[in-house]
């Protein structure tokens, strides 16, 4: 294993719970850190001692395989002892609250606390009450910033820039904290965002996001640079939000009809997991235009990087 | 209207020296007011140290505001069913403190008000517990389920003041223009929580904020259009309807309409609603989340207009406790509501301060209106009238801190905000019943 203990500060919080807080440089910081990591992913030995001594713990409300296994993975390749925690299940049901569950785990003084919770807000409301950095995993309906940074960087790498590029975020942004995390985060870099969706499935003052709002999907999608496509979920489908499946696929799909619109070196986004045939078609998920797969993997690097950033935050992490 | 046990003092009492502020009679001026066995004796600049004579009990008032006691049309208590919120004794020394000598409380209880002998054991606790004047409003259905009207007859001879469901909407129309029809026979007033059931599932107001906080919005016409439904209800019925709280502009040009069209029409909203707005909630502070929902800078400003123009006849306090295991959760996940009795006269006067509201209409808003929509006797300084009296500061400001609150309860929305005006001391039946301790 490589010790690296680097104490240089990249970002100013002690958490990470949105990326409408942090600023454009860093952003910078956090993906060039995340490059770093994938570099460093590649190789057999895929550890380094950054976090050696740290105990994070994932303090899930809500499964999420990916997300979880991902974060697990970033903290163990940098040394920490991980503790996954899925509550979901146990605590809540019987009664106890959020805070209770953050305020038990915190007596066990984790250094940092990975929260992913079905309730908008959790994260910061769990940040006000515990003493370990705080990551944000998702909330809800409003910020999901390790997506969103693990998307600028799938970006950036296949493009060398995100400044000036057109991405067309597709599907339901009403109940989509990716969706929201990227808008912040492309529009600090610079990018022309453009929200694509039915009027039922975008969230109300969407046209005061810094956003071009197309609810055509056709339009929405001719020029972009990227398309990147949202999860839409079940219980949304039937009569609720949109008619049915069969006719959101018909006009919000991504298929390769209405792909040929985009820039012909388009990237296709999805963060997981896809509904194929709902708004994606199986052809363009796996099609030489989609870099979901390495999505993944930037995942994982960019997690490695907003862990250590934190870290150096931390009492005795050297910046502290 | 039960009073407290102990119903008056004895002996004749005279407060000096005061800017009497009553609205009932259109009198701001310097005064005395005189009081005897809990009733007005006389008011105005004749009352001086001269004509109270030997055997009078003075007080020298320095100058500060007496104004009638202030009438709550809207408090909502944890008695009976869940007294570790609020029960009517704390919620009256809540009350006491915010120069409040009425409190009209919710039949949103465990059980609910919806029957007469529940009335009649709200009466008896207050008569036993409470130092201020508590009158309940009853049910307007069974169990607050919506379905079947209530016994308004029985209930309002029992001493309810008007029927309602409390925090919950009336939302079958057919069940609604029936309970009008019949209240009217009664000249009962039902007073209606005005929002449209199905499309106020949300926690926030419905706006670029709630977009950007992920949070699900409830929009102003979901109060809207159930207001525009009742006055079409009312005006066919006759019967006389207010709408308990609006929130915005919409509701508040719909209203002044029905008004202009003399419609037997009148509506509240709470003091929160004209002070704060839906930018207050911050990074999801659950003590603003309220029910309706703060809205926009500029509903609130149509509300402070509606409050000037009289569209709006009263401000309440909505006093609603709830305690820390109900709001310190996710925002979606918490409780609607906020305590305000202590509040509700020092947040109040900031319209007056900042926002150009005559005191005699704020006075108006706080004590005149609700008596005259109630057909209480008090709200008003006039001889005969109850001594139900507030004597306060309108320029000394403190700070609103957790501690300092009477209420059993602390979800204020106004803790560690400096309000200017302070109550001095609240005087109910002639007793008093909070006098202001600087040490405190």
């Amino acid at each position: 294993m490589t010790t690296v203990r680097n104490s240089k500060r990249l970002i100013e919080g002690q958490h990470l719970l949105g990326t409408e807080s942090l600023s454009a440089q860093e952003i910078v910081r956090l993906l060039d850190l995340g490059e770093r990591y994938v570099e460093l992913s590649r190789q057999i030995d895929k550890r380094q001692a950054v976090l050696t001594g740290r105990t994070q713990i994932n303090l899930f409300f809500e499964a999420s395989t990916r997300t979880q296994s991902s974060f697990e993975l970033a903290g163990k390749r940098l040394g920490a002892d991980v503790l996954n925690m899925a509550v979901s299940t146990s605590a809540i049901s019987k009664g106890e609250t959020v805070l209770d569950t953050a305020m038990t785990l915190n007596a066990m003084h984790p250094d940092i606390l990975v929260v992913r919770h079905p309730s908008s807000g959790a994260a910061e409301l769990l940040a006000q009450k515990v003493s370990c950095a705080v990551v944000n995993a998702g909330d809800g309906q409003h910020e999901h910033p390790t997506q969103a940074l693990l998307d600028a960087l799938t970006i950036r790498r296949r493009k060398g820039r995100i400044e000036g590029l057109v991405v067309a975020i597709c599907g339901d942004v009403l109940h989509s904290r990716v969706a929201r995390s990227n808008i912040h985060l492309l529009n600090k870099l610079g990018a022309r965002v453009r929200l694509v969706a039915p009027s039922t499935l975008l969230p109300t003052g969407a046209e005061n996001f810094g956003v071009e709002i197309h609810r055509n999907m056709r339009e929405g999608v001719t020029g972009a640079d990227v398309v990147m496509m949202l999860r839409l979920q079940l219980e949304r489908m039937s009569g609720a939000f949109v008619p049915s499946v069969r006719e959101y696929y018909r006009f919000y799909g991504l298929d390769e009809d209405k792909l040929k619109l985009a820039k012909p070196d388009a990237l296709v986004m999805h963060p997981g997991p896809m509904n194929r045939g709902v708004e994606i078609d199986s052809n363009v998920a796996d099609g030489v235009q989609s870099v979901i797969r390495e999505q993944v993997e930037m995942g994982v690097a960019v997690r490695m990087a907003v862990l250590d950033a934190l870290a150096r935050n931390l009492p005795g992490g050297g910046n502290a | 209207m039960m009073a407290p046990s102990a119903k008056h003092s004895s002996g004749r009492k005279a407060y000096l020296n005061a800017r009497l502020v009553d609205p009932a009679q259109d009198l701001d001026e310097k005064g005395g007011l005189m009081i005897e066995d809990g009733w007005i004796l006389a008011a105005g600049p004749k009352v001086t140290a001269q004509s109270a004579g030997s055997g009078t009990t003075v007080f020298d008032c320095k100058g500060k505001i007496l104004v009638p006691g202030l009438i709550d049309m809207r408090v909502f208590t944890g008695e009976p069913g869940n007294e570790y919120r609020e029960t009517l004794a704390t919620a009256s020394e809540a009350a006491a403190a915010g120069g409040i000598t009425t409190m009209i409380v919710m039949p949103n209880t465990n059980p609910v008000v919806d029957d007469a002998a529940i009335v009649d054991y709200i009466l008896r606790r207050a008569r036993d517990t409470a130092i201020v004047r508590v009158a309940p409003m009853a049910a307007l259905t069974k169990g607050l389920a919506g379905e079947l009207m209530t016994e308004i007859g029985t209930l309002q001879e029992a001493g309810a003041v008007a029927v309602t469901d409390g925090n919950r909407a009336v939302a079958n129309a057919r069940l609604f223009r029936r309970a009008l029809a019949y209240a009217k026979d009664f000249d009962m007033l039902v007073v209606q929580h005005a929002e449209e059931p199905t499309l106020s599932t949300g926690v926030m107001n419905a706006s670029e904020t709630a977009g950007r906080l992920g949070l699900a919005g409830i929009p102003a016409v979901a109060e809207v259009i159930m207001v525009e439904r009742d006055l079409r209800l009312v005006e066919a019925t006759g019967a006389r309807y207010h709408a308990a709280q609006v929130s915005c502009r919409m509701s508040v040009d719909v209203i002044r309409a029905a008004k202009a069209r003399g419609l037997p029409v009148t509506c509240g909203v709470s003091v929160n609603h004209l002070v704060l707005n839906e930018n207050d909630i911050g990074a999801y502070r659950t003590f603003f989340k309220l029910s309706p929902p703060l809205r926009s800078e500029d509903d609130r400003r149509a509300l402070v207009e509606g409050v000037k123009d009289g569209t709006i006849d009263v401000i309440v306090s909505s006093h609603d406790p709830q305690s820390a295991d109900t709001k310190r959760l996710p925002f979606a996940e918490a409780e609607f509501g906020a305590i305000g009795l202590e509040t509700l006269f020092s947040a109040s006067l900031s319209l007056h301060h900042n926002d150009g509201l005559p005191l005699s209409r704020l006075i108006d808003a706080l004590s005149t209106k609700p008596a005259q929509i109630l057909g209480l006797e008090a709200g008003r300084l006039a001889p005969g009238a109850p001594a139900d009296f507030t004597l306060a500061d309108i320029q000394m400001s403190w700070r609103v801190e957790d501690h300092l609150l009477r209420s059993r309860s602390k979800n204020s929305p106004f803790e560690h905000r400096t309000l200017e005006g302070r109550v001095l001391e609240t005087v109910v039946a002639g007793r008093t019943v909070y006098a202001y301790d600087p040490a405190r």
